[in-house]
């Protein structure tokens, strides 16, 4: 087995970008997260210093090429990556308006002159 | 009639040029106006005011579905409050259709009057916003198990009951769609809630048609449903 350049690269990359995942944010979901990309790291390794080892894994699901496999793969993860990142940015933004309205209401009704339920006078015209 | 128990809310965004004169004629028949202001860039709020309107500023741009519902949750400060109705700030919608729904929903003794464009001939909407809107109901009817013609009209006279128990969560412009659905859905006392539409006057002037959203905002609409 020969190791060129390129593959110690690629190795190094997936290595450190691994690490900046790995550290930082609730307990399980940051251990599933890390199991995960521990296997997702060790197998992007294996894949660039065996690159046939997904043409064989192709083949064996009835893929013609591994290339192709790791396409659909890739389609696979973003899909999921914009609807979690859709649910995740929904419920910021519900949190975002709760907050801002918070502030609106609180605001006004410190500075209205007449704040609501206030006994009407003659001045008001009503 | 007696209107001191209403309160008439009104998203706002950038009208300027129209909100004095809406928040004024309003004023003559509604005593209690409130005016959200959505983060404006010119001085709808300073006009607002001016006019008469109580005024809420949002901080930043929210949405108008999220403009309904702080108005809604002002006015229920006023423990005399009975009504809230939705109103328009670009002068599309006319002070004599909310008189006449409020005397249906007193009358009937309903929770909720919504507005519809569709139910007379006044209102002159395109064929193709006919289209759209007609479709959008369809949408609407089928998935919330109602029964109306019109949607997306922004005029809605709502009970206290039903204000309380009202939650618009989609800021954008599904709220419309939303409204529908937790009222369809919604049960006071446990019987479903008692509603009924009226026919509304939307007045498309040169300004609304020109502030008014256009029709590739439904699609938007479509999606922001889907994947609520």
């Amino acid at each position: 087995m020969k190791i060129i350049l390129l593959q110690v690269f690629l190795i190094v990359l997936v290595l450190a970008i691994s690490w900046r995942l790995l550290t930082g944010g609730g307990q399980r979901i940051q251990a599933v997260r890390r199991l995960g990309l521990g296997a997702f790291a060790t197998f992007a390794v294996l894949s660039i210093l065996f690159p046939n080892v997904w043409t064989r894994i192709a083949h064996l699901v009835g893929v013609g090429r591994g290339t192709d496999l790791i396409l659909y793969g890739l389609v696979i993860a973003f899909f999921s990556f914009v609807v979690t990142t859709y649910r995740r940015l929904r419920q910021v933004e519900l949190r975002y308006t709760r907050l801002a309205r918070r502030l609106a209401l609180d605001e006004a009704l410190r500075d209205d002159p007449r704040p609501p339920g206030s006994v009407p006078t003659d001045a008001d015209g009503a | 009639m007696k209107t001191d128990d209403v309160w008439l809310v009104v998203p706002l965004y950038n009208e300027a040029a129209v909100i004095a004169d809406v928040v004024r004629e309003a004023l003559q028949a509604f005593p209690n106006i409130v005016c959200v202001d959505d983060g404006s860039h010119d001085d709808s709020a300073v006009l607002a005011a001016a006019a008469g309107a109580h005024v809420v500023q949002h901080p930043v741009n929210l949405g108008q579905g999220a403009a309904l519902q702080t108005g809604i949750e002002y006015a229920l400060y006023d423990p005399s409050m009975s009504y809230v109705v939705t109103f328009d700030a670009d002068g599309q919608h006319q002070v004599q259709d909310v008189l006449d729904m409020l005397e249906r929903i007193r009358r009937d003794d309903l929770h909720v009057v919504f507005g519809s464009r569709f139910l007379d001939a006044r209102s002159e909407a395109s064929a193709l916003k006919r289209l759209v809107l007609k479709t959008a109901v369809v949408y609407t009817n089928l998935t919330t198990g109602t029964k109306l013609t019109d949607a997306h009209n922004g005029m809605r006279v709502l009970s206290r009951t039903v204000a309380e128990r009202l939650q618009i969560t989609q800021n954008g412009m599904a709220h419309a769609s939303e409204i529908v659905a937790q009222i369809g859905a919604m049960r006071v006392d446990g019987a479903p809630v008692r509603y009924a539409e009226a026919p509304v006057h939307v007045l498309y002037t040169d300004y609304s048609r020109a502030k008014g959203q256009s029709l590739w905002n439904s699609v938007n609409i479509l999606v922001e449903l889907i994947l609520r």
